[in-house]
């Protein structure tokens, strides 16, 4: 055997750092999760979680995600399927264009949407020429707006890297079979995209249900979100680590067990051995 | 239907390219509001670049993304081809999961564990300033790790296992035939690694929020930090100048592999036409 030594053992300084820091900081998080301040095991901020107002704070996350999540794949779906039946050329542009606002930073994007969203904001200035006039900053409605311009384009990626997969020869096989266009639609490219779509909400649901930051600015502190009151307790003036850790692992279950519930509508062949967490 | 979905375009890209244009436009405002334009200057750009917070904030962004795009991408590279050429497969898969959990996990876990875990070692080593340039470039290394060995293994598995083989079989050792015959067959995996590594690391704010200390600050934070005071114009004249260099930059990449591709289809082209007069001479000469 003599191509044994690089290749056996290759993967261990990346074994090590895993280790180091991907296990050992979760093991920090259940620690800190079930201890007080002073180190010794309580069950206190577990039972914590299910008082006062913290679950109408995860509801009010899971809602919003949901929401947001779900209008990402209602506008995505069309716009990979219009996107797949380009031109090469057109394709790789539209491509472009879809990934150009990913490059830029959401901190200074979410600024302007507060720019756009705001009463005296420059749509209701054009509105008002008509006179409308909206109210929509510090609403549910505009942190579901933000939170879907953040993460639309890794909704639309996945979705259409599998539509643009698809043969298209089966598509003329079905028509030639008799299928009427809607039942191509229905019958071959959605089941066949069906992997696109499970990656596409997975990649979106995760950030929109642990957002903060889009939170504050645009529902203007009136609702809390999960992510918000996490971050309150690790870099805020009430700094309480132990409690904000079981947060976080309250976070991670109920992302799991979204998840969860999600591939059981998948093919777990399409996955590409893709674990749940 | 195609007037239809024009319009859909049209709608979904109004949506995507609505902030951006308010970004472009408001950096150029003579006054300090963001909302309100009130006539238009070049003094927003003149400021932020005399603001040496900003530049120097801008310079740490570029020197954490470059160290940690190099590091995880050799890391990486490395990672996938132990990971390829693991025969068990129950280690693999387990390598595989717990490789995947920065990807999957929500960024501000991965951001507060690694954060109980730097003030863990901060109050063993006694210091009080645990957070810092070195903790902030574990994290980005930790999270870009997956997303490298992720574009890479997929190189690995379709070269042909026989090639390194072969190589061997010729009389290269096995650290030559893994630079001369693997590496290059991998290369392509290893740039997109790369690239996507600085894009994320250039990018990140979440986890950089929980992992950075008071004395290096990123770009991420230092614009945190603004939009939590009064903001003015000035940070929309920085993300304008960042965002016309990140256009020349997608520009040019998608440029050049379009560049590549064409080259690669005129050379297929030119093949297949020799493949064809060889044909058709030999199909002659049989015929004599």
């Amino acid at each position: 055997m003599k191509r044994g030594f690089l290749a056996r053992f290759a993967a261990v300084p990346h074994i090590v750092w895993s280790v180091i820091f991907i296990i050992a900081p979760l093991l920090f998080a259940f620690f800190y999760a079930f201890t007080d301040g002073e180190g010794s095991f309580t069950l206190d901020n577990i039972t914590r979680l299910f008082s006062g107002n913290y679950p109408l704070i995860f509801l009010n996350s899971l809602c919003l995600a949901l929401i947001a999540t779900v209008i990402c794949l209602i506008i995505s779906y069309p716009l990979a399927y219009i996107m797949s039946r380009m031109s090469r050329r057109a394709q790789s542009t539209m491509m472009l264009l879809i990934m150009i606002p990913l490059w830029m930073n959401f901190l200074i994007m979410t600024y302007s949407w507060m720019t756009l969203l705001e009463d005296t904001g420059i749509i209701n200035t054009i509105l008002g020429k008509i006179g409308l006039n909206f109210h929509m900053i510090n609403t549910p409605g505009a942190v579901v707006v933000g939170m879907i311009f953040c993460y639309l384009p890794y909704m639309v990626l996945p979705i259409y890297s599998v539509m643009a997969g698809i043969d298209p020869k089966l598509i003329e096989a079905s028509q030639d079979l008799g299928a009427s266009s809607r039942e191509v639609l229905t019958k071959v490219i959605m089941p066949l995209s069906l992997p696109g779509v499970i990656s596409g909400i997975t990649m979106v649901f995760v950030p929109q249900v642990s957002t903060f930051y889009i939170s504050q600015k645009l529902g203007g502190g009136t609702f809390q979100l999960i992510g918000d009151t996490i971050e309150s307790y690790f870099t805020g003036v009430s700094i309480n680590y132990h409690f904000g850790a079981a947060l976080s692992l309250l976070l991670m279950v109920l992302i799991i067990i979204s998840m969860g519930v999600m591939n059981r509508f998948a093919d777990p062949e399409d996955m590409n051995g893709r674990p749940m967490l | 239907m195609k007037t239809a979905s024009r319009i859909y375009l049209a709608l979904v890209f109004i949506f995507l390219y609505a902030p951006l244009a308010v970004m472009i436009l408001i950096s150029f405002n003579g006054g300090e509001s963001t909302t309100v334009m009130d006539g238009t200057s070049l003094r927003w750009y003149r400021e932020m670049l005399r603001d040496g917070a900003t530049l120097q904030a801008l310079q740490n962004t570029v020197v954490l993304s470059i160290s940690s795009a190099v590091i995880s991408t050799i890391l990486g590279t490395f990672a996938a081809m132990g990971i390829h050429h693991m025969r068990r497969k129950a280690l693999r898969s387990a390598v595989m999961t717990v490789t995947n959990v920065p990807m999957m996990n929500p960024d501000i876990v991965t951001g507060i564990s690694l954060m109980l875990l730097f003030v863990f070692a901060g109050t063993l080593l006694g210091s009080e300033t645990y957070l810092s340039f070195w903790t902030l470039l574990i994290a980005h290394i930790t999270f870009s790790l997956p997303y490298v060995i992720l574009s890479i293994l997929p190189k690995f598995k379709q070269m042909d296992r026989n090639l390194p083989e072969a190589a061997m079989d010729l009389g290269c050792t096995p650290l030559q035939s893994f630079l001369k015959v693997e590496l290059p067959f991998i290369a392509p995996g290893i740039l997109t690694g790369l690239i996507m590594a600085f894009t994320l690391s250039f990018d990140d704010f979440v986890i950089s929020n929980f992992t950075s200390g008071s004395g290096f600050e990123t770009l991420t934070i230092h614009i945190f930090a603004m939009t939590k005071k009064s903001v003015k114009p000035d940070i929309y004249a920085l993300s304008t100048m960042i965002f016309f260099v990140v256009l020349v930059m997608l520009l040019a990449y998608n440029f050049m592999t379009g560049a590549d591709e064409r080259r690669a289809r005129r050379e297929r082209e030119a093949k297949a036409r020799f493949l064809r007069r060889l044909r058709k001479e030999t199909a002659g000469k049989e015929a004599a």
